[in-house]
């Protein structure tokens, strides 16, 4: 063995050849050519965050409208548009994206690959959800915002009840944010199943890993049916199908089974990478390996299972027959026993771990008591009795943002406190974060609370403002406060994030002493991710490792090259060489995106618009002049 | 820790075919995606057809002709497509252009008939709700038959212009691998199109 020992000399060689191979290049062209996975990552968590603050700034503005009986701050029609805005941004702009986004940037890291599989594609990905949410977020500065709420049920959202390019828009954002969905999907399926280093069998591989591919999946069997739903919308708002109208033979409740059919999984693609991203906090701040891998990894499969036997629970108060509403109750309350198996398995975890209480840990202890709560009001919401009793009141809006925010939001920051000194090289500050995560912790419970009172007590869902008489005041104000705690630790964390730019310590390649492969090349990796990828014998290769550090040697260093291993074993099969960066994507996406955007104001646009689209995808697959 | 060369990868071939290769991964994931997209047109369909009594409600069903004759070519295309997959995969490059022509021909003239089709379906998209999902579904599929006839004439062309390189065939065997699937996501959406109306 000894004559194969690697010399410090040749990883740095290898570094300086790699860096030539794989240099993104500077200058604006160079910028808007980038495709490397890291770059693509962070551009989309920078997106999805910017719409996560826009659609912040709308809540708080709901929140104050609402902070006092009768208040006149904001009238009926613009608070239409702003809620529907704020759902349609969160949603479909936000959390389903960002999750992708922290995907994008670790999973390549997490699996030992140089680059994600397909990384035009993933900066495809990318623009088409920076034009998504630009075209839903100026549309509502020039009073053209959705206005039918982010479920956009038909006939309010048809063409009878909303005149107008208002729920036009909404639908093509849609298609926009669906399209780039799935084409990170494709990007992420693909880097798992092929692209994991030597030896990390399936059964070897990080958690955050295993969420990222159950959400990967179900983004691919989920997506299609909002992209048809929203489709169909447009199509009955423009060209005169009739699929929603009844006076034709169509039919509102099918776009409601077409959303849910959607909708509901989402919430679990949603959910799953946030599952995977508190396994690895766990595991880091406990200092062991996460209790029940194989029941972990089960569970993610099963929550994504069932996500998608569940979606008629929404539509328990239209008239959906007595038997399949008593199955889709049962298939509710099926799901909190993946979850709970999860929760008991992080619980003996922490129980037996020697914990280190860090800003990250603190997040994922405020997930578990804010989802357990948003877990059990779910179960509620399943009965049928109780869900007709609440249906779009307070108590439903109190439930989701348990479990989004409990669910999502909190496990989210735990990570970005935890990843992002990988990133940029660079600790955010320990007091900041403690400080931002009671900030948070507490104004969400007081925001979302009180709701669940104010809807047994019978405010609906979207109303502008209610009469003094109601009682709903004070309750309403204790909300309002609530949020606007959450918007200071939201400012906080981005104040805590600028500083650490430039005075946070120095991280290292492994701030917390964690065991999986992104912590084992420096802080921020270099382009090429490895200089020597490595070699995987275990499930927590940096705790395992002894004197030596297993690595692949024989790929060529002055192209783009990249390892494929098999689908279960991670057995090296081939080489392949990588595209270069290329405009290609962007200019493709300005192609689809103006396509789209035209379609909303004629039909023809589409006719038109299949030349530069069809001109950009030919660029964008020709080969560079000189390729042998 | 030392680093130490354990696996040595530079005798590995530089592409392969099949599951092997990350593209056959990538097109399956868009297959998958796609025909999603189909099952739930599919299933749009059938609930529609619950909700109205008459079907096809007051209009006569689609004619028969064109749709048996482009049946006909699109299944034939099968031959050129599996013998310009096994070209590639062999890496012969004369065999890949003969094949791959003759697929690009069928798709073709399948392309035109296809805009008789449409003519053929006896009702309008706008005149009720089974117009409205007879035309998605014949639309659907044309996108999707749009988009690898472009697929497949650069290819054609690339194999005549070159550069020609081993992960070119790989191209080319994937894009055979997406053609199957524009055949196999024909059969139940003709079924429903021509034989929904007159069956269900």
């Amino acid at each position: 063995m000894s004559d194969d020992v690697l010399r410090p000399m040749e990883e740095r060689e290898a570094a300086a050849k790699l860096t030539g191979a794989w240099h993104e290049g500077e200058g604006i062209l160079a910028w808007l050519s980038a495709t490397g996975h890291k770059t693509t990552g962070r551009r989309f968590v920078l997106t999805s965050f910017g719409f996560f603050i826009a659609a912040g700034v709308l809540a708080v503005l709901m929140r104050l409208q609402l902070a006092v009986p009768e208040n006149d701050l904001i009238g009926p029609d613009l608070y239409n548009q702003i809620f529907s805005v704020h759902g349609t941004a969160m949603m479909f702009l936000f959390a389903v994206p960002v999750m992708q986004g922290v995907a994008i940037y670790l999973v390549p890291l997490m699996v030992g690959a140089r680059e994600i599989a397909f990384p035009r594609l993933a900066a495809f990905a990318l623009w088409m959800l920076l034009f998504g949410g630009l075209l839903l977020f100026v549309s509502l500065l020039l009073d053209m915002g959705a206005e039918a709420g982010w479920f956009a049920y038909v006939p309010l959202s048809g063409p009878e009840y909303s005149p107008g390019k208002r729920s036009d828009v909404y639908a093509q954002t849609i298609t926009f944010s669906e399209i780039s969905a799935i084409a990170a999907a494709v990007c992420l399926i693909t880097t798992i199943l092929k692209m994991r280093a030597p030896g990390m069998s399936l059964n070897r591989m990080p958690l955050f890993v295993w969420a990222s591919l159950v959400t990967a999946f179900m983004i691919l069997f989920a997506m299609p049916s909002v992209m048809m739903a929203s489709t169909f919308l447009i199509m009955d708002r423009l060209i005169g199908t009739h699929f929603f109208n009844p006076a034709e033979g169509g039919d509102p409740l099918l776009w409601q089974h077409l959303f849910w059919f959607f909708g509901h999984p989402e919430v679990y693609i949603i959910f799953i990478p946030a599952l995977g991203m508190v396994s690895h906090i766990v595991e880091a701040f406990a200092r062991r390996p996460v209790f029940g891998y194989v029941p972990m990894v089960l569970s993610l499969a099963a929550t994504a299972f069932l996500g998608f036997g569940l979606w008629v629970h929404h539509m328990f108060a239209s008239n959906v027959p007595q038997l399949g509403a008593s199955f889709f109750t049962a298939a509710s309350m099926m799901i909190a026993i993946p979850s709970g198996i999860q929760i008991f398995c992080w619980l003996a975890t922490l129980w037996d771990g020697r914990l280190v209480i860090r800003t990250p840990l603190l997040f994922v202890f405020g997930f578990i008591f804010t989802f357990v709560i948003g877990g059990m009001t779910g179960v509620m919401l399943a009965a049928v009795p109780l869900d007709l009793q609440v249906h779009d009141t307070y108590f439903v809006v109190a439930h989701f943002h348990y479990v989004l925010i409990g669910g999502a939001v909190l496990p989210l920051f735990g990570a970005l406190y935890y990843w992002i000194p990988k990133v940029t090289g660079r600790m955010l500050d320990e007091r900041l974060g403690q400080l931002n995560f009671w900030l948070m912790a507490i104004g969400v419970n007081l925001t979302f609370f009180p709701m669940h009172q104010l809807g047994l007590e019978g405010m609906t869902r979207r109303v502008y403002t209610y009469p003094p008489e109601m009682g709903w005041d004070r309750l309403n104000l204790i909300a309002t406060v609530g949020g606007v705690l959450v918007a200071l630790s939201v400012l906080l964390f981005l104040f805590n994030l600028l500083r650490s730019l430039s005075v946070g310590r120095l991280a290292g390649p492994d701030p917390w002493g964690s065991p999986g492969l992104e912590w084992a090349t420096s802080s921020p990796p270099p382009e090429f991710n490895f200089a020597l990828p490595p070699v995987v014998t275990g499930r927590s290769p940096l705790w395992e490792a002894g004197e030596e550090w297993p690595v692949v040697t024989g790929l060529k260093l002055d192209q783009r090259e990249v390892l494929i291993t098999s689908v279960l074993d991670a057995e090296p099969d081939h080489r392949t060489e990588f595209p270069e960066p290329s405009i290609w994507p962007f200019l493709a996406a300005i192609a689809v995106g103006l396509t789209f955007i035209g379609s909303i104001f004629t039909p023809w646009a589409v006719v038109a618009g299949s030349v530069p689209v069809a001109i950009t995808l030919i660029g964008w697959f020709w080969p560079k002049p000189g390729e042998e | 820790m030392r680093p130490v060369a354990a696996v040595d990868v530079s005798r590995l071939p530089d592409h392969a075919f099949g599951h092997r290769s990350i593209l056959w991964w990538g097109t399956l994931g868009f297959i998958a995606t796609e025909g999603m997209a189909f099952a739930i047109a599919i299933a749009a369909y059938l609930y529609l057809r619950t909700r109205i009594p008459e079907w096809p409600p007051g209009v006569p069903p689609p004619d028969l002709a064109i749709g048996i004759a482009n049946m006909a070519i699109l299944i034939l295309s099968a031959v050129p497509n599996y013998l310009t997959k096994r070209a590639s995969e062999k890496e012969d490059l004369r065999q890949v252009r003969i094949w791959i022509l003759v697929t690009l021909a069928f798709a073709i003239a399948f392309l035109v008939l296809r805009w008789f089709e449409f003519a053929s379906l006896n009702v309008r998209w706008d005149l009720n709700a089974y117009g409205s999902i007879q035309w998605t579904l014949l639309g659907l599929h044309t996108v999707h038959l749009l988009t690898d006839v472009g697929d497949t004439a650069v290819l054609a062309v690339l194999m005549f212009t070159g550069p020609i390189t081993g992960r070119r065939f790989v191209d080319v065997s994937e894009n055979s691998f997406y053609w199957y699937f524009v055949i196999a996501s024909w059969l139940p959406i003709y079924a429903l199109i021509y034989w929904g109306p007159r069956v269900l």
